[in-house]
């Protein structure tokens, strides 16, 4: 039985590798997917175009603007003289955010009266609005604290009659500290994750395809001729595709140490182990889907048609914490969500056995099920 | 060109399509399997973050914080009193993103005018939620700090005292943050993408892998009658999912249309064509379905989804990546539609990007019956 599997392999292997475009099947997508979703995939807003609409024209104003140019997250691009340009800068997207300083602001910080500014957002991309409003919010607030210890607290002072005194006022300050990835970088949150994406994209496509071709051309039956079982043939279709799979692993891992430095906390052996649990999932799918179809064409389309939802619903990029509680559930027959949790605990937070048992669990027998069932339809299908 | 070998073309192309069930769910079911994820499921958007405080104070002030961080919507609270080991436990099995400690001398350093230190502690591993959460909570915090600080005050009957500039912060086009507004109105360039590049790359390898373009040619049908017939049976199923798509997203999703819808339909049907004519381009030039389909989904799909601005802002890629995402048409495409949708704006604003769709059409056809005569003749 073993030689008669090797065979098929050796067969299977040549197959693959002789053809130029199931080569560049195995080596361009996911050299591709890691090198877009390192350098473009990118959730993080380094630096916000900043235009600027200052009516007042001060000392004060000038000082204040200087605070939004100072920090790297800034960049002052353009500058508005009325409502109109303003408008224009906004709707254009030539800056993300406007700052509006009105007439008399000056005057009113010099002597310590309140006055207001507006900062304009862009939201149409509401993901980097919300960053853009919470760093805007922090340079005025910073400021705030300037003016307030420089000018209202020493006005406060000089009331009293006993001299200068240094007033200390209660409040309460946030210390932030992050975990697993300290310099809040997405690349490192996206590239270990494109693992998951290649592997199941490569080895679901590749079975599918392999299987369907045999039939369309007609050699399928030329192999049932031989005393080969269908089981030893499923062995032998699969393992080279497996193969493949733990390779891009290894490939993307590489890329994703050597070329974007990502973090890898957690332990080789278990991202290995659990590379191979999710191999049964997706080798058994190709298998499946490879029953449901009759040309390579079909398999092609079933295959895109599979891989699409489940990579939208694996977490990947839109967390499946805000999901809807239904959909959520729907998630938990998703193996690509089970392998995108340990891929993510592993690199990042150096997560051990003791935490991803239950992934791995569900990975082990979501695949023994979906292996099981489309060797029995595979069987079915070749009596 | 004949109008009458060009409607025949036409009616074959589409009975081929009506007739294929496969093409005809993928053109109809993909664009509203889309839009529901991404309306319904798919969001970007952070609230309910789930938070865990350590409140080892215990005083009415310390619970006045955390009542603060119950009330608001961004955040969902629980309590323990497990210290940092629980925390930490809670955030590796994902379970809480931020956890809170208040330390034990929180209410005695407000009592005595000094500054209290709360710790914030992040989950950064999703970075892009990490940074929105922590913004959230110091915002949260800094507005609590002023409020103890004016009590304060009052107390010593010093008066209020104002921060010297107050910053009003107001969103424009999307107020309420909500990912979805922009991303379903960049979907309709994702759904035009996969129904063009993927149907209409097959459709001419598939004649010459089924033997039937010979007797296409045998037949007194020229090339661009050809071409032109295949591209209205594709356009007008475009034309179908785009409208299908613009009643979902505005009936159902209740995401605004601000602009024109006139200019919206009349630049679709732009980038449609252009679209079209690529794929049919790739189709000519690779002859096998196998090989259209792949440069297709490369080409078209992939930069339409991930180098358009549709989720991922342009601006905040590498230089070099920035400059790459202008050859390709879904990048104006986008903008134009989230223009539309969102800005309101309108041919003042965005001639430049109809232009370049104008321009990459003509292109596109141009080069495509070329091809399309080159190989047929």
């Amino acid at each position: 039985m073993w030689e008669r599997i090797k065979q098929i392999v050796i067969k299977e292997f040549l197959q693959t590798l002789r053809d130029k475009r199931t080569r560049y099947v195995i080596i361009f997508p996911p050299l591709l997917q890691t090198i877009i979703f390192g350098f473009a995939v990118n959730l993080d807003v380094t630096t916000v175009r900043l235009g600027v609409m200052d009516l007042d024209r001060t000392h004060e104003s000038r000082k204040l603007i200087d605070r939004f140019a100072a920090p790297a997250s800034f960049e002052l691009v353009a500058g508005a003289t009325n409502e109109y340009e303003a408008q224009g800068l906004l709707d254009r997207g030539r800056v993300q955010a406007l700052v509006r300083v009105p007439a008399g602001f000056g005057a009113d910080v010099a002597r310590g009266r309140q006055t207001e500014i507006q900062i304009l957002v862009d939201g149409a991309n509401s993901n980097t609005a919300a960053l853009v409003s919470a760093y805007s919010s922090a340079v005025v607030a910073s400021y705030n604290r300037e003016l307030l210890t420089e000018t209202q607290l020493k006005k406060l002072v000089s009331r009293t009659r006993y001299g200068p005194v240094k007033l200390s006022m209660p409040g309460v300050a946030a210390e932030r500290r992050v975990w697993f990835n300290p310099e809040l970088l997405s690349r490192n949150y996206f590239v270990p994750g494109v693992i998951v994406n290649i592997i199941m994209l490569v080895t679901l496509m590749l079975t599918a395809l392999s299987i369907v071709r045999e039939k369309e051309i007609g050699t399928m039956e030329q192999i049932m001729v031989t005393p080969i079982r269908p089981i030893e043939l499923m062995l032998g279709k699969t393992i080279p595709f497996a193969l493949i799979g733990m390779l891009n692993m290894v490939m993307i891992t590489v890329a994703a140490l050597l070329v974007f430095r990502v973090p890898f906390e957690g332990q080789v052996l278990l991202l290995v182990v659990a590379t191979a649990l999710f191999l049964l999932t997706t080798l058994g799918s190709g298998l499946f889907l490879s029953t449901l179809s009759g040309t390579q064409q079909q398999a092609m389309m079933s295959s895109f048609f599979f891989f699409q939802p489940a990579f939208m619903l694996s977490g990947f990029s839109f967390p499946i914490r805000n999901m809807p509680e239904p959909i959520q559930y729907l998630t938990f027959l998703n193996p690509m969500r089970y392998f995108m949790e340990v891929v993510r605990g592993v690199f990042l937070k150096g997560s051990g056995w003791d935490i991803l048992w239950p992934q791995m669990l569900a990975m082990a027998v979501f695949g023994v099920v979906i292996l099981t069932s489309s060797a029995m339809r595979f069987h079915k299908r070749l009596d | 060109m004949s109008f009458r070998r060009f409607r025949a073309v036409f009616k074959k192309e589409g009975l081929h399509i009506v007739r294929d069930p496969r093409s005809l769910t993928a053109a109809l079911f993909v664009p509203i399997v889309m839009l529901l994820l991404f309306g319904y499921a798919l969001t970007l958007d952070v609230d309910q973050v789930p938070t865990l405080i350590y409140d080892q104070d215990r005083t009415p002030e310390s619970r006045a914080l955390i009542e603060a961080f119950r009330g608001s919507r961004f955040f969902s609270v629980s309590e323990t009193l497990g210290g940092h080991p629980a925390i930490r436990h809670e955030i590796d099995h994902d379970r809480a993103l931020l956890g809170i400690v208040i330390p034990a001398d929180f209410s005695r350093s407000l009592a005595r005018d000094q500054e209290a230190t709360i710790q914030l502690l992040l989950d950064g591993s999703d970075s892009n939620t990490a940074s929105i959460a922590a913004g959230y909570a110091e915002a949260l915090v800094m507005a609590y700090s002023a409020g103890v600080r004016d009590a304060a005050l009052k107390r010593r009957g010093m008066g209020e005292l104002k921060v010297p500039i107050d910053a009003r912060v107001r969103v424009l086009y999307n107020r309420e943050l909500k990912s979805k507004n922009f991303i379903v109105p960049g979907i309709i360039a994702v759904v035009l993408m996969i129904v063009s590049a993927l149907l209409t790359s097959l459709t001419i390898a598939r004649e010459w892998e089924n033997g039937t373009m010979e007797q296409l040619l045998s037949t007194p049908v020229r090339p661009v009658e050809l071409l032109m017939g295949k591209l209205c049976a594709y356009f007008v199923l475009g034309m179908a999912d785009m409208a299908v798509s613009l009643i979902i997203g505005v009936g159902v999703f209740g995401v605004p249309l601000r602009g024109n819808i006139l200019l919206l339909i009349v630049t679709s049907g732009l980038f449609l064509f252009g679209a079209l004519c690529w794929g049919i381009f790739l189709s000519t030039v690779a002859r096998s379905q196998l090989l259209a389909y792949q440069a297709s989904i490369v080409t078209s799909f992939l930069p339409a989804f991930l180098l358009s601005g549709f989720i991922f802002a342009i601006e905040n890629m590498p230089l070099v990546i920035q400059q790459f995402t202008r050859i390709f048409p879904s990048r104006y495409f986008v903008t134009i539609l989230q223009g539309i949708f969102l800005k309101g704006t309108g041919l003042r604003v965005l001639w430049v990007e109809i232009v370049f769709l104008l321009v990459y059409a003509v292109i596109v056809f141009t080069v495509a019956s070329r091809k399309m005569r080159q190989k047929v003749a």
